[in-house]
């Protein structure tokens, strides 16, 4: 039988990551990896510590040129390669999204397969104390809505390990946007075993009385609320999304019809956010189920300041899902 | 093969490209081409030669002027047709129309209806040849314009500091859309400005197809041999709009005629006679009219085939 604490290990997310971009390169002789300051310095956070050491040209540092960096991705995923880029920071996709929307997007459809655009973007996003409001955002809503494009967010670090994974053994352009809030989280990770598949929704919680479906760092924020609730004699059920797109709304579904009432919750700005999406499926597919109108917890339609004071003014947390599961209940 | 016969083959190259183009205004006309169309007549000799000293293994990058890429990339002109009355042709099923064809069969990675963003993925074309052991270059063709995109800086600094094999074939037709490159640079040519980037850069006669073809040889040995990029900036004058319902009334009286003169056709005429010229027109009238029928016999797209390809 084999050691299974063996292949377990405490890593951080940020190791994992680093894990996972060491099997692609190892799994794929195709596979490149080039961002800014990734290769010699390792990275701005160290994801890709020890990857140029070990995989010589195939991991190297790009100019600050996201354009180039995307668009450089594009073409050696049309002639083969494997491209596993970074872009240092979600806001910076914004000075060079034409590489993703109008390019990367239409490479397969347009040409039937006759090409294909297997690449893998790593960024990370979100707010963190201090931090501007051009390095703040949660921009998950942009990619999920354009056809094409794949969009992951891991909200703990075994996913960070294998949804990177999955991502890079995609045969479509995938975003994999971490959370750097997230990078330095401990947990025990199974560095071995089958690559998933892109997509699929994890269960992290069971509960009957309300559905809380989530992504990313909320996730967190959810679970903790949902041990505050459990106190009160509330069960929640929380749902990681993990997947925008591939979306599994069937588990979203599913819980809803158990419960009945639903709270979404994302950090991202509130208005045409992802939640809108599952509100609306939810809306389309599962009405009868409700007993309570769909809550959604969000940013405001707001930038993001930097005082903590006030970041924590706009940014969902446990004490505001609380609020929602309250009055979805109460209604 | 004697200098009369390679200008005849010349001729006949070009005369397919401008013919070709004249028949898509004519289908336009009849109802059964639809959409802009950005016609490169009076470029031809740009693709045509540079073409010629492509290998099969190379990577092919155009913009949405493109048709004449795709003639002299090989792609059968029935195909281009099909593709161009919205049929299922083999090229892109009707999907991507005049200006977004590409054709892996051809290695053409496409034409491309963003200005600039073919260079940052013609440059990710080099940059695979530098890991496939395959040899091969990545030849883009640009305009005047795209030096003045975001995207075209960094992809030919890029492509300058990785040394990548891609040869930039900018196609100087003066014009910016409908405004006079001049009035946009500080510098006079797009020479100078990619000497900043470290790239060699060469001006050439963009309606002599030998010129080209000889620079683009150079700029392609280079590529191989591991020196990096060359610009060749081929100058030459749209007989056309911008689009193929651009009144002009932004160019000068006189100037479509001025060019008429010097534009590559007409002046290979000259060179192999009346004679010769008027027999390959009939030539390539026959060829067209030939791949048209053969065009028009592909089916409409299935409308139930919209939906597909859009993920693995």
């Amino acid at each position: 039988m084999p050691d299974v604490a063996l292949a377990t290990r405490t890593t951080t997310y940020l190791q994992a990551v680093n894990e996972a971009l060491r099997w692609a390169l190892a799994e794929y002789p195709e596979a490149l990896f080039f961002g800014e300051d990734i290769a010699l310095p390792g990275g701005v956070f160290g994801a890709s510590k020890g990857l140029q050491k070990e995989f010589g040209e195939r991991v190297f540092d790009m100019p600050i040129s996201e354009a180039a960096i995307l668009g450089g991705a594009v073409g050696a995923a049309m002639r083969g390669r494997r491209p596993i880029v970074e872009i240092m920071f979600a806001d910076f996709f914004f000075v060079a999204l034409d590489q993703l929307f109008n390019q990367a997007a239409n490479v397969r459809y347009t040409s039937r397969g006759g090409y294909t655009c297997p690449i893998t973007v790593r960024s990370q996003q979100a707010a963190m104390p201090g931090a501007c409001a051009q390095h703040t955002q949660s921009v998950e809503g942009f990619f999920a809505h354009c056809p094409g494009l794949r969009v992951g967010l891991p909200s703990n670090p075994q996913d960070a390990y294998e949804m990177l994974r999955a991502a890079v053994a995609s045969d479509d352009p995938v975003i994999v946007l971490e959370s750097r809030a997230l990078y330095q989280t401990e947990a025990e990770v199974s560095l071995s075993g089958e690559v998933e598949k892109i997509g699929g929704a994890r269960v992290v919680r069971q509960g009957g009385d309300v559905t809380i479906v989530t992504w990313s760092r909320m996730v967190q924020e959810a679970e903790s609320a949902a041990t505050t609730l459990s106190d009160r004699g509330i069960h929640t059920e929380v749902i990681d999304l993990r997947w925008l797109s591939p979306l599994d709304f069937d588990t979203v579904l599913r819980s809803v019809e158990k419960t009945s009432r639903l709270v979404i919750v994302h950090e991202a700005n509130r208005s045409g956010g992802f939640g809108a999406e599952v509100a609306a499926q939810v809306s389309e597919l599962g009405l009868w189920f409700l007993e309570a109108p769909i809550e959604r917890v969000a940013a405001p339609d707001v930038r993001i300041p930097a005082a903590p004071v006030l970041q924590r003014a706009v940014i969902p947390s446990a004490k505001t899902i609380v609020a929602a599961v309250d009055r979805s209940l109460s209604r | 093969m004697s200098n009369e016969t390679h200008a005849t083959a010349t001729y006949r190259s070009i005369a397919i490209v401008r013919r070709f183009e004249e028949r898509l205004l004519e289908l336009k006309a009849e109802g059964r081409v639809f959409g802009s169309l950005h016609l490169c007549c009076g470029q031809e000799a740009i693709p045509v030669g540079a073409c010629r000293a492509l290998e099969e293994r190379d990577a092919l990058t155009a913009t949405y002027r493109g048709h004449g890429w795709a003639i002299a990339r090989g792609i059968p002109l029935a195909h281009l047709f099909a593709e161009l009355l919205g049929l299922d042709s083999p090229v892109c099923g009707g999907r991507a129309g005049s200006a977004y064809m590409s054709s892996a069969e051809h290695g053409f990675l496409g034409e491309n209806s963003i200005v600039g963003a073919g260079l940052p993925i013609a440059a990710g074309a080099a940059l695979a040849s530098t890991h496939d052991g395959s040899g091969a270059a990545s030849l883009v063709s640009i305009g005047e314009g795209t030096v003045n995109q975001g995207a075209a800086h960094e992809a030919l600094n890029f492509a300058a500091v990785y040394s990548l094999p891609l040869v930039v074939v900018c196609e100087n037709n003066l014009y910016a859309e409908l405004t006079r490159f001049e009035t946009m640079m500080r510098v006079e040519t797009v020479v100078e400005r990619v000497a900043a980037y470290g790239i060699p850069g060469f001006r050439v006669d963009g309606n002599d197809a030998d010129e080209v073809e000889q620079a683009t040889r150079e700029a392609l040995e280079r590529a191989r041999g591991g020196e990096g990029p060359t610009v060749i900036e081929a100058m030459t004058e749209r007989l056309v709009g911008h689009y193929d319902l651009d009144p002009q009334h932004y160019r000068p009286p006189g100037e479509v005629e001025h060019a008429a003169e010097r534009e590559p056709l007409a002046r290979l005429r000259g060179q192999i006679g009346d004679d010769r010229a008027d027999a390959i027109d009939r030539e390539v009238e026959a060829a067209l009219a030939e791949a048209l029928e053969e065009a028009s016999g592909f089916p409409a797209p299935d409308p139930e085939t919209a939906t597909e390809h859009v993920y693995a």
